[in-house]
């Protein structure tokens, strides 16, 4: 089976003026610009099969968005090539754009002062879907994600929240099958994003989406990608299952026992003397409960970036 | 997914005529939402072109009637009808390029498999006719105020109408090629300030064209702007025979096959340099 995305050594620099700051530098910027060339996206390869959902991790700055725009043919590459669905993504054609959508959580695409019903209908003329299939579609996703007495009000009038779901309507309308979702439940309050979460996962199961998620809410990657692709500096430093990531890169676990006298204890180990720690524990002490624990994927994403080479620019 | 095929079928002619009844019902809509602000900006509208003809018609009268031939009736007519063309010449202007990138208003446009300039061309076109019945009032008003000496013929009224439309499709396809100045540089309003100061001058914006020197004259029609606000203007009020009416939708034809094809070629330019910054 071939790929639905496949990214081969795809590169990014942004070229960038550089001044100090004050007045003299403003001066002096005017006859002698200096530029910096930023590598936003360093070399990166990978491959999603059709159907997967992984999650595209990294603090801010590390190249995600970006990456995401290159296949969303925002972008132009300055280097490497990326395909998806078998298209090159900066050639914009038609064909690729009616089959895939780009979701970023802070923008709005839907018209201001109408309902969201009317940008709907722009949207079906957009993308040139037939009327009844459109319909059935419409009010399929809009029973998913339970926005029926949403989508009749001006969206101006819609909270944060309200607004970021009839938008994933929109933006699903086409039945895409590739998504990239760019912090989709950022901003959200928990219901709000288990909402989104689960509307994602149904979306997946129901029509075969292949998704490339990111977010900073590891909530969000643990309950929808079984695979994440950790990036930094714009280089990919971890490709590979979620649950193998503490496995690689944690460098403790946490012991939790409770005594006989119902005292807690709670110790943090070298991953590698996790046994020897546990075998002290239970001679020692009249234990009644034990559990051993990798940490947080929040302090393992943590380790993978302390993992990291410095930055090339 | 099975919607993806059966638009394929799809003639390109039908679905681009549904692309643009769609929005041009959904622009007509909005601007419903803000029939104030319309209101507001017709007014706004209404007083350049008041201003002009109150200032010829003083010079037409101290000078015994008419400057160089122009009688008031006549300044009258072409203000008058001024207003007509320049509400329907209003686009979408280049200095909200800026907004609309930082909005991520333009990103969310190349994510859409539709060129923007149908967007552009489609939304303000509906925006016209909703401008058009809040307006037809005030045109009623300005004509018993201002008595113009207006008398077309049929043939002159069915090329205003084509002509006030190539006026629109020759001015959106401009100020979108000078909008995507703003990819490259934040600092364009110099230049698009520039573009319009010429606009004013050349167009007959300011004022008719034959009360220029003939120099000038003759560079307005190696120049798209005469195209846009005097030809319309002149195909309703001044007296032009048939065959100047003809050559004269023939030159907008021109002009909107130049600026089309300019405005293509740009936006191929534009899309690679664009570095889609903002949301």
């Amino acid at each position: 089976m071939s790929g639905a995305v496949e990214v081969e050594g795809l590169t990014k620099i942004f070229k960038v003026p550089e001044r100090e700051a004050g007045l003299r530098a403003s001066l002096g910027s005017l006859v002698n610009r200096k530029w910096r060339e930023v590598r936003a996206v360093d070399g990166i390869s990978f491959r999603i099969d059709a159907g997967e959902v992984v999650g595209f991790l990294g603090p801010n700055g590390a190249g995600k968005t970006t990456t995401l725009k290159m296949l969303a043919g925002l972008l132009y590459p300055t280097g490497g090539e990326g395909r998806v669905l078998g298209h090159v993504p900066s050639k914009r054609e038609r064909e690729y754009l009616r089959r895939m959508t780009l979701v970023m959580g802070n923008r709005n695409q839907l018209q201001w002062d109408l309902p969201a019903l009317d940008s709907y209908e722009l949207n079906r003329a957009i993308y040139r879907l037939p009327r009844d299939g459109f319909a059935s579609t419409r009010d399929e996703l809009i029973e998913l994600l339970d926005v029926g007495d949403l989508v009749r009000k001006p969206v101006r009038q819609l909270s944060l929240g309200e607004r970021m779901k009839v938008e994933v309507v929109g933006s699903l309308l086409h039945l895409p099958q590739v998504l990239f979702l760019d912090e989709p439940t950022i901003g959200l309050d928990v219901t709000m994003q288990k909402r989104i979460r689960t509307f994602v996962a149904e979306y997946n199961a129901r029509y075969g989406a292949t998704v490339l998620l990111t977010s900073h809410y590891m909530a969000d990657v643990e309950a929808l990608c079984e695979r994440v692709i950790v990036i930094h500096h714009g280089r990919i430093l971890y490709d590979g299952r979620l649950s193998a990531l503490g496995e690689r890169f944690a460098s403790y676990k946490t012991i939790e026992a409770v005594l006989a006298d119902g005292e807690r204890v709670r110790l943090q180990v070298p991953k590698e003397q996790t046994s020897q720690a546990t075998a002290k524990l239970l001679a020692e002490h009249e234990v009644q409960d034990l559990t051993v624990e990798d940490p947080p994927i929040e302090d393992v994403i943590e380790q993978v970036f302390a993992f990291e080479a410095p930055p090339k620019t | 997914m099975n919607a993806e095929i059966v638009t394929r079928r799809e003639s390109w002619a039908r679905s681009t005529f549904d692309y643009y009844a769609t929005t041009i019902r959904t622009q007509i809509q909005s601007q419903f939402q803000y029939r104030a602000a319309t209101y507001m900006y017709m007014v706004a509208l209404v007083v350049e072109p008041v201003i002009y003809l109150v200032v010829w018609t003083t010079i037409a009268r101290s000078q015994g009637g008419s400057v160089q031939g122009i009688g008031v009736g006549q300044f009258a007519a072409y203000y008058v009808v001024w207003t007509l063309v320049r509400g329907w010449n209003v686009v979408f202007t280049p200095f909200g390029w800026e907004w609309r990138i930082r909005e991520g208003e333009l990103s969310a446009s190349l994510l859409r498999p539709i060129h923007p300039i149908h967007y552009e061309l489609a939304w303000w076109a509906g925006q016209k006719l909703v401008w058009f019945v809040m307006y037809a009032p005030v045109f009623v008003i300005l004509i018993l105020v201002f008595h113009p000496a207006l008398d077309p013929r049929p043939i002159e009224i069915v090329v205003f109408v084509v002509a006030i439309w190539g006026a629109y499709v020759i001015r959106t396809l401009n100020n979108f090629i000078l909008g995507m100045i703003t990819i490259w540089t934040t600092r364009a309003s110099a230049i698009f300030q520039l573009w319009f100061l010429s606009e004013l001058l050349l167009s007959g914006r300011l004022l008719p064209l034959q009360l220029m020197p003939h120099w000038v004259q003759s560079l307005t029609s190696w120049l798209p702007f005469k195209w846009t606000f005097y030809f319309p203007i002149e195909s309703l009020v001044g007296g032009m025979s048939t065959a100047e009416l003809l050559r004269g939708v023939g030159f907008q034809a021109l002009w909107t096959a130049i600026c089309g094809l300019g405005m293509f070629a740009s936006w191929r330019v534009a899309t690679r340099h664009y570095s889609a910054v903002g949301n």
